[in-house]
């Protein structure tokens, strides 16, 4: 699968726009666009997450790998506050967000995609495009009105961009598993993110499609400039789009380190094959 | 032709007949302003029902508020009795409305079946509070100023009335899921935590919906209560086991969360319930209770939605020998 056409940008192009990581030079430092510090998070007995902390930074591809029930999803709902942390915080440009709601969080420009993809089944794929506008300047008054022509237009586009655009008129419930996932990574696109955490893009997609999805994924961080943070249990795949990893085991951070680094670090290879 | 193009052409004809029905069909006008009133109760139940997925046996507390709004204003204002109706059929709405305004909030909070069931208790709250209420005839119900114009022409303009408040009521309910905000109590009903992680407003979004139907049904209040003339708290105004769930029942038979399909539900449940009455006497309840078991068992997404499967499987063929 090929897609050589350029990906068009929105009509206001999102705030951030750092571009890829080759045009910034590598010591440059500045604040990054996610700060999680100290999150601990417990479910009775159970801690998933054990003073979790690391940096997103702004224009990049962060990866996020461990193996199951390591708590990653966990960290993702507590970043998207889907639960509250019990103890720490999480910084979104510098601002405090582990107190606030999912859809205020969402409105500040944090979108998260789902395991198990979830769209809006009974809507057609436009539909599901074109109530995934950006929320944050939404008020009653202003929902009142028809979806833009501008905003049909912009999802046409990104169907078109996702494969989709066949399918445009269908409703979402009747896609296959691995439409849903491209329908719900168009969405998160449609909303104009600032950060997009991908909890495990390429899970239950056809491995044929994945290098077409992979593609995806960083033209979506080069050319809209939406930053990037993925959960992937597919080693090939995140190897390939992160361009810094963490890694997490039994609630705690593992490592974290450049891909080559992760690959070869002994403590992260002896927690995937569980060690003697 | 676009569809909303075929839809419109189709309002001529029956905004047609339902002008001229009262003189096709002099005999039964009460009845046949009922049927508006219940194509109304049923369109009104599917925005939150149908459209959002919030299924509220409570929907009657609206048209009850209107009906004691109209019927109070109408007793005290001493205003002439037309300005009286008017401006009480006006309040009806707004309090309708401000009660869902406030009841929204807390209980739209609470999601599926549960929902359902706390909304079951605000016919039965709202029926005792009416029985013991003094102010507004406590048990004993108000009895609504007599119609000043022709015997002859009292259930013409009542009908007429709610012809229009029928018509009025579809048309809103069409403009409104045109809208984003339509799009997004359709988000909420397929999926209101992803809703939630896509930052739309849901609880704006769902205590607004509420509100519109409830400004309509209160609007019926009215209108539906001087056709009537007496204000009785549970058989009329607060009427949950037979209004309140005769909504629901007409809005799934017809199929729910279409424009269309709560109209239809509505005009087949009024007639075979007509019918039911004038040859089955007796047992007309037993009837209507064995219909409404048939429609669960075959026609669980209504009748638009079987009308839309067989379609497709109609198509489905087609493509398949072609």
């Amino acid at each position: 699968m090929e897609y050589t056409e350029q990906l068009p940008k929105a009509e206001q192009p999102p705030r951030t726009s750092t571009g890829s990581d080759a045009t910034r030079a590598p010591t440059e430092r500045q604040r990054p666009l996610l700060e999680v510090r100290g999150v601990w998070k417990r479910f009775g007995g159970l801690v998933a997450n054990h003073d979790v902390s690391l940096d997103v930074p702004a224009g990049r591809i962060t990866g996020l790998i461990g193996p199951n029930g390591s708590g990653k999803t966990t960290l993702f709902n507590a970043i998207a506050g889907h639960h509250p942390i019990d103890e720490g915080s999480i910084r979104f440009e510098g601002r405090e967000i582990s107190r606030l709601r999912t859809a205020r969080i969402a409105r500040l420009g944090i979108i998260r995609t789902f395991q198990q993809t979830r769209v809006y089944r009974g809507m057609t794929c436009v539909q599901n495009m074109q109530i995934s506008v950006p929320q944050a300047h939404e008020t009653l008054a202003s929902m009142l009105h028809r979806p833009t022509a501008a905003s049909t237009e912009r999802a046409d586009e990104l169907l078109e961009f996702t494969g989709l655009y066949g399918k445009r008129f269908m409703p979402a419930g009747e896609l296959s598993f691995g439409q849903q996932k491209l329908l719900e990574f168009a969405m998160a696109l449609m909303s104009e993110p600032r950060l997009l955490l991908l909890d495990e893009p390429t899970a239950g997609i056809n491995p044929v499609l994945i290098n077409g999805l992979v593609d995806r994924l960083r033209r979506a961080n080069a050319e809209l400039g939406i930053t990037l943070f993925v959960i992937e249990h597919n080693m090939r795949v995140i190897m390939n789009l992160a361009s810094h990893i963490y890694c997490m085991a039994h609630g705690e951070m593992l490592a974290e380190g450049a891909p080559e680094e992760i690959r070869n670090d002994p403590r992260v290879i002896e927690a995937y094959l569980g060690g003697r | 032709m676009s569809r909303s193009g075929r839809s419109a052409l189709l309002l001529v004809p029956i905004a047609a007949l339902g002008i001229a029905a009262p003189f096709l069909l002099p005999t039964i006008v009460t009845q046949l302003a009922f049927l508006w009133l219940m194509i109304l109760f049923a369109v009104t139940w599917d925005v939150n029902g149908g459209q959002m997925g919030y299924n509220s046996f409570g929907n009657v507390l609206f048209f009850g508020v209107g009906v004691y709004a109209c019927a109070v204003i109408q007793r005290d204002s001493g205003l002439g009795y037309y300005t009286a109706l008017f401006l009480g059929t006006g309040a009806g709405a707004v309090c309708a409305a401000l009660a869902a305004l406030v009841l929204g909030p807390p209980l739209l909070g609470i999601r599926g079946h549960y929902f359902a069931i706390a909304t079951l208790g605000l016919s039965i709250v709202a029926a005792d509070i009416a029985s013991a209420w003094e102010y507004i005839g406590a048990a004993s119900g108000i009895a609504l100023p007599v119609y000043p114009g022709a015997i002859e022409g009292r259930a013409r303009f009542f009908y007429y009335l709610l012809f229009a408040l029928a018509a009025l009521t579809w048309l809103a309910a069409r403009a409104l899921y045109r809208t984003r905000l339509g799009l997004a109590m359709n988000a909420i009903r397929d999926n209101e935590d992803k809703a939630e992680a896509m930052g739309v407003h849901t609880t704006r979004c769902k205590v607004f919906a509420w509100s519109v139907a409830a400004f309509f049904l209160g609007a019926a209040g009215g209108p539906v209560g001087n056709l009537v003339g007496f204000v009785d708290p549970r058989d009329l105004a607060f009427a949950g086991a037979t209004f309140g769930v005769w909504m629901v029942l007409m809005a799934v038979l017809g199929g729910r969360g279409t424009l269309w399909g709560p109209v239809i539900g509505a005009v087949i449940f009024h007639v075979t319930q007509e019918v039911f009455w004038t040859y089955l006497l007796g047992w007309q309840r037993v009837a209507m209770g064995l219909l409404i078991v048939v429609i669960v068992v075959f026609f669980p997404t209504g009748i638009l939605g079987w009308v839309s499967r067989v379609r497709r499987r109609g198509d489905a063929a087609q493509a398949s020998s072609a």
